[in-house]
């Protein structure tokens, strides 16, 4: 292999490793989009409570990567459901724009809640993946760039089954269709809603937990969920493989943007995708077409 | 109660119709035109700094509160306003000038944004804005040569017709009467044609287009006005912070100005003015308070953000209407006095109404 060609499959894998932690980011999006129709702005901040709290089991307490794992995505799902359960529920039936506040002010306060307990230094933790690399060929990658790979594809098997083939999950997209039809039919809207707030927490905490080790575990974390949501409008909106193909596709960009345009075009080539698509391109890649109702 | 009882056409234009409003803004305005003769040096900053937010906010307002167009990049314009006029001064180019201009290239910025992005609305008008004003914020990072880059860039002192302006006093005078006149345009111009066109945009576009009206267009009219005022803001701003860097126009400073249109309550200027002023007002108010908190939480710098989060959340929570919907209802209150009922604003239960297809 030429190293021209050695060099852009390096390049791909990094942008594909990157990507896959925007695919889990707006994963987690997608699944509270799809449910609730709330665009949760408090999403980077819960992976970025949950990257904290996983530095303090880990370094703080001392207990065993595993375990803390465990410990991180069942607070960051516990987390999720209180912010449902408490606070989303009440604007249930308000326009969208009230719930953009809502999940912004939640945001602010998980972030000041988090810097208040925290402090503002960068940490980082060790994880059982840390520091080893895998060849392939002649490319090289970062474990802990494969785990979270693999981890996001699990995921969005898991999650596509789930809603499609239990019973659970056909509830959930039916109270998500009409919550009113849904309720009529037995299904309990306001708990299976909550859920999919736990279920979304519980992909943000493992976020977290596998993000923090290569980007330090720190308050601006919260700032890939802005990359997510470029990631998301690519893949097509409200679209579960959208995202995580939207994901590693956004990552390969940035890779590519950096090595080949001009210096700094990498720090805003997510936002000129999202920006590009949204108004050339609205349905992105795999979106299902909307008609404007009249 | 109050009965209107009209003797002329004109009466039912006037923006103040009676006696008692007369009153209440004579004193108002009184009351703003010897405030740096009374109050201390420091107040009289502060001051300054909510007028000017007041005016971002107003330009804000324009946008979502009127035309229903949620924008996450507002800071973007500020910036624009503000370098643009930091840079013409810096040319040689007289205040007056040099304000207006600075608000004319950022009222073209905003159509540059607006002709695009109108295509989308709602949730996805949100991002491409929120993109934007990141995006705006790395261009004025890396175009050094105009902007200074991450250095910063400093900005001359205000003189209008060989007056120098920069002492705390004649700026506050400056912004007021910048405010003053804003308002005061805004006020007509939302209450004429094009401010009602605004607001049937707002509330369904297909039946504003059934009524003949331009929805395209006056939507991209909305973005300009808004930029063009929001840039206002930020010239006035330059002279506040006289040293302008890139990181003073974040995230951060968006979200601000979108929370002050919020808690002020959409669809109204008095609600802009106001929200700016409790927005604005919060750091200095955290800062009094940090004392009473003890060490390890005063110390924290996440204090501040807690708090705007937990003042956006409350009013979104208890009142949707901000901080307009409860002026009249307190107004309500009084004008009615014995008969006022908690009833006559309440709100019905909802469904979830998808928004997907609109």
């Amino acid at each position: 292999m030429s190293a021209d060609l050695v060099n852009i499959a390096q390049l791909a894998l990094n942008g594909m490793a990157t990507g896959a932690i925007y695919a889990l980011v707006a994963l987690g999006l997608v699944i509270t989009y799809k449910a609730t129709e709330v665009l949760n702005f408090a999403h980077g901040d819960v992976l970025m409570a949950s990257a904290f709290v996983a530095w303090g089991l880990i370094v703080g307490l001392g207990l065993p990567f595993w375990l803390a794992a465990v410990l991180t995505v069942a607070f960051a799902a516990v987390l999720s459901w209180q912010i449902d359960a408490r606070v989303m529920r009440r604007i249930v039936g308000q326009p969208q724009f009230a719930g953009v506040m809502l999940t912004i002010a939640i945001a602010f306060m998980v972030r000041g809640l988090v810097s208040m307990f925290f402090g503002p230094e960068s940490r980082t933790y060790p994880t059982p993946w840390s520091q080893q690399t895998t060849h392939l060929g002649p490319v090289v990658v970062a474990d802990l760039n494969l785990v979270i790979l693999s981890v996001a594809m699990m995921l969005t098997a898991g999650l596509y089954m789930f809603l499609r083939r239990t019973a659970l999950g056909v509830a959930i997209q039916a109270a998500s269709q009409n919550q009113l039809a849904a309720y009529l039919s037995g299904i309990r809207v306001k708990r299976v809603t909550s859920l999919v707030w736990a279920l979304a927490g519980a992909v943000s905490g493992a976020c977290g937990l596998l993000l923090a080790p290569i980007a330090l575990v720190d308050i601006s974390l919260w700032i890939v969920v802005l990359k997510a949501l470029a990631a998301l409008v690519l893949g097509g909106f409200g679209s579960i493989p959208g995202a995580i193909l939207g994901g590693l596709l956004l990552g390969m960009i940035e890779q590519f943007a950096g090595v080949y345009l001009p210096d700094g075009s990498k720090d805003i080539a997510a936002y000129v995708v999202l920006i590009a698509v949204l108004v050339l391109w609205p349905r992105g890649l795999l979106g299902e077409a909307h008609g404007r109702r009249v | 109660m109050r009965f209107d009882y009209d003797t002329s056409y004109h009466d039912g234009k006037r923006l103040l119709r009676y006696p008692s409003q007369w009153l209440a803004y004579g004193l108002l305005v009184a009351g703003l035109l010897i405030a740096p003769w009374v109050l201390p040096s420091y107040y009289v900053g502060e001051l300054n700094y909510l007028f000017i937010l007041s005016i971002a906010s107003l330009g804000l307002m324009v946008l979502s509160g009127y035309t229903g167009q949620v924008s996450l990049g507002h800071s973007a314009f500020v910036a624009v306003g503000a370098y643009a006029h930091a840079w013409l001064l810096a040319q040689g180019v007289p205040f007056a000038a040099s304000l207006l201009l600075a608000a004319a290239i950022s009222g073209l910025v905003g159509l540059a944004l607006g002709m695009p992005a109108i295509r989308v609305s709602g949730l996805y008008l949100a991002m491409v804005t929120l993109a934007f004003a990141i995006l705006i914020e790395h261009v004025i990072g890396r175009w050094k040569s105009v902007t200074g880059g991450y250095n910063g860039m400093p900005v001359d002192p205000p003189v209008l017709f060989g007056a120098d302006l920069s002492d705390l006093t004649s700026f506050y005078y400056l912004c007021l009467a910048v405010l003053a006149v804003v308002l005061v345009m805004l006020v007509n111009l939302m209450r004429g044609r094009t401010g009602r066109a605004f607001v049937g945009v707002r509330d369904s576009e297909a039946a504003a287009a059934s009524l003949g009206i331009w929805v395209a267009g006056h939507k991209v009219l909305a973005f300009v006005i808004s930029a063009a005022v929001t840039g206002l803001a930020g010239a006035l701003l330059a002279h506040h912070v006289q040293y302008l860097t890139p990181e003073g126009f974040n995230l951060l400073l968006s979200l601000e100005l979108v929370l002050m249109v919020t808690i002020g309550g959409l669809g109204s200027l008095r609600g802009a003015v106001l929200g700016a002023f409790l927005i604005g007002m919060v750091p200095a108010l955290i800062s009094q308070v940090k004392p009473l908190l003890g060490e390890r939480i005063a110390r924290q710098f996440g204090l501040e953000i807690f708090f705007f989060g937990l003042i956006l959340a409350a009013f979104v929570l208890f009142e949707p209407k901000g901080l307009n919907g409860r002026w009249l209802k307190i107004r309500a209150f009084f004008q009615t006095f014995p008969l006022y009922r908690k009833d006559v604003f309440r709100r019905g239960k909802s469904y979830m109404k998808s928004e997907r297809y609109r």
